[in-house]
């Protein structure tokens, strides 16, 4: 089976002597939506600029669509297309030049870099700005311009470095619906978030990386389903006289005076815990989680 | 890449190139215009009237040449260090390094980027020669062939040091305390003939000696040095220049971790 990127035995030593990698194996299947997650200095971008050439591996092989990147990497450049987490085009050129120049850049002419080019800018709502300079243009439409620098080249895998950071959330929406869409017509979606309810909403399969090393890869689904404990707030419609206990659940009153922070063990039922708040004449009005699933399992895997 | 995919990019570079040096013409354009018209003023117009004739020319007609060539070294030169060290500087060298370009078609865009910078100041600025002194060209296929050999090594040079820099100040050390001296030193304002013998020899350890006597054989009929053997070392010079830059592109030095 060929897969989108296939890493194997992936070693990075910096000059400095820091082991950013320390033998990272990790496969993405075509057409999938992959989260790369880990806490600051992980290796994740470590990992994504050997994928596009920007850091020099020390050993081990990587593949995209099945073209060895030490045999032939020109060949697998043409598979991936690339959003930094930093702003990296020259700010005094304009949107549309920086898009046809990077399609120059992958040897494809003008006649079909530029009505490409306007296909994106209008997706993503940049045409407008075409003939400004790119530093007048806000930090929105910037993560946007990038986007639409690295579809020029219509890759079939796109890797998304921390793309929504500092991004509003209307804006941010807007971006996912456009990935996803990219994602449901068959292009290979890597996103590296530190916005772990991103990660949990859109992806399918999730890697997570610390200190240089996969510690968890697997479905999302799966590492949600090894959650031992979850804790909610359940919101009620009275505010609370005394102190509300219910047998077997640890419950702390809030603050608010009408909230509850409730622990679930895996194994016990939600429903006893409204059964037993409706005994002592408690409705609750609504109910939360109160830190994201994913998030619980990321501290849980990348602490100490 | 395909062949034509490859002239795709190339194409790409160099137009970015030149698109970026004529947007700040000011800055790259004017400045050599109004340099090269206050020396023709001053050098050759008021104290060159003074010196008399050097090697059966006036003294303007001689150093019209060496200044024309100042000219096209100084601007190819800065030309790609500034452009490339900038790329680093706002990291958009790595659109180029994410693509498939080959390197050497990443070095050859720059260096003709610099090239066409060099040579298109190098016109306007023979342009204003005219308006000081008669010029005529008595060679002109080694005139092209030096100026073009010339602002080739130059652009090279030029790309070494973008990427060894580390700030502006690094693309501009070299230029300042190495380029202008040894352009002054090669023979632009004089025949190393005036020089005492130790000192012409010396003198003939400058590669700019060799560019400036060549041209100006090109122009005048006269220079200091043979000219094919002037030829034959700026050859050899772009051959090591090119190996090293490529080398260091495909190390990534400077631009990849």
């Amino acid at each position: 089976m060929t897969y989108a990127i296939e890493i194997s035995d992936l070693k990075k030593r910096y000059d400095n002597g820091f082991e950013a990698l320390k033998g990272v194996d990790l496969k993405v299947e075509k057409g999938d939506f992959f989260a790369l997650l880990g806490p600051n200095g992980a290796g994740k971008s470590t990992t994504i600029g050997i994928l596009c050439s920007l850091v020099n591996k020390s050993q081990g092989k990587v593949s995209i669509f099945g073209v060895d990147i030490d045999k032939d990497f020109a060949g697998a450049k043409q598979f991936l297309g690339v959003v930094p987490q930093e702003f990296n085009f020259n700010v005094f050129e304009t949107p549309f030049n920086i898009i046809v120049t990077q399609a120059g850049f992958y040897g494809i002419p003008y006649d079909v870099a530029a009505p490409r080019a306007e296909k994106y800018l209008k997706q993503l709502g940049l045409w407008e700005k075409r003939n400004n300079p790119s530093m007048q243009l806000s930090g929105g439409m910037k993560r946007r311009l990038m986007i639409a620098r690295a579809l020029i080249h219509e890759p079939q895998v796109l890797i998304l470095d921390e793309p929504t950071a500092g991004v509003d959330i209307e804006l941010r929406r807007s971006m996912w619906e456009f990935i996803k869409e990219l994602n449901d017509n068959g292009t290979t979606i890597i996103l590296t978030t530190h916005y772990l309810e991103e990660a949990e909403q859109l992806c399918r399969n999730i890697a997570i990386i610390n200190k240089g090393e996969i510690v968890e890869n697997t479905s999302v689904k799966s590492l949600l389903k090894t959650l031992s404990q979850e804790t909610f707030i359940l919101d009620l419609a009275t505010n609370i006289e005394s102190n509300v206990s219910i047998d077997g659940f640890t419950v702390k009153t809030l603050a608010d005076g009408h909230s509850i922070e409730v622990e679930i063990n895996k194994g016990q039922s939600i429903n006893d815990i409204f059964v037993a708040l409706n005994e002592q004449g408690l409705q609750v009005q609504s109910m939360r989680n109160k830190s994201n699933r994913l998030e619980e399992l990321f501290v849980k895997l990348t602490k100490g | 890449m395909k062949n034509t995919q490859i002239l795709v990019a190339f194409l790409t570079i160099v137009r970015r190139e030149i698109r970026r040096f004529m947007r700040i013409w000011p800055q790259t354009l004017l400045p050599p215009a109004i340099t090269m018209t206050l020396y023709f003023a001053i050098f050759g117009n008021l104290i060159g009237s003074r010196i008399g004739e050097m090697g059966g020319f006036s003294y303007m007609q001689y150093i019209v040449p060496g200044l024309i060539m100042m000219s096209i070294i100084t601007n190819s030169y800065a030309n790609v260090s500034a452009s490339f060290y900038s790329a680093k500087f706002q990291h958009n060298v790595q659109e180029l390094l994410v693509s498939p370009t080959p390197n050497w078609i990443i070095l050859m865009g720059y260096v003709v980027g610099g090239v066409t910078r060099g040579l298109f100041v190098g016109f306007i600025v023979t342009l204003l020669s005219l308006f000081f002194t008669d010029m005529h060209l008595e060679n002109l296929l080694i005139t092209v062939l030096v100026v073009f050999l010339t602002a080739v090594l130059f652009s090279l040079g030029g790309f070494v040091n973008a990427v060894y820099a580390k700030s502006f100040d690094d693309i501009s050390i070299i230029p300042t305390f190495v380029l202008v001296p040894l352009t002054y030193l090669g023979g632009v304002f004089y025949s190393i003939d005036l020089l005492p013998s130790f000192w012409q020899n010396m003198s003939l350890l400058n590669p700019v000696l060799y560019m400036v006597n060549a041209f100006r054989f090109g122009v005048l009929g006269v220079s200091d040095i043979n000219v094919g053997y002037a030829i034959v070392i700026i050859l050899a010079f772009i051959a090591v220049l090119f190996t090293y830059a490529l080398r260091l592109l495909n190390r990534g030095h400077g631009i990849r971790s």
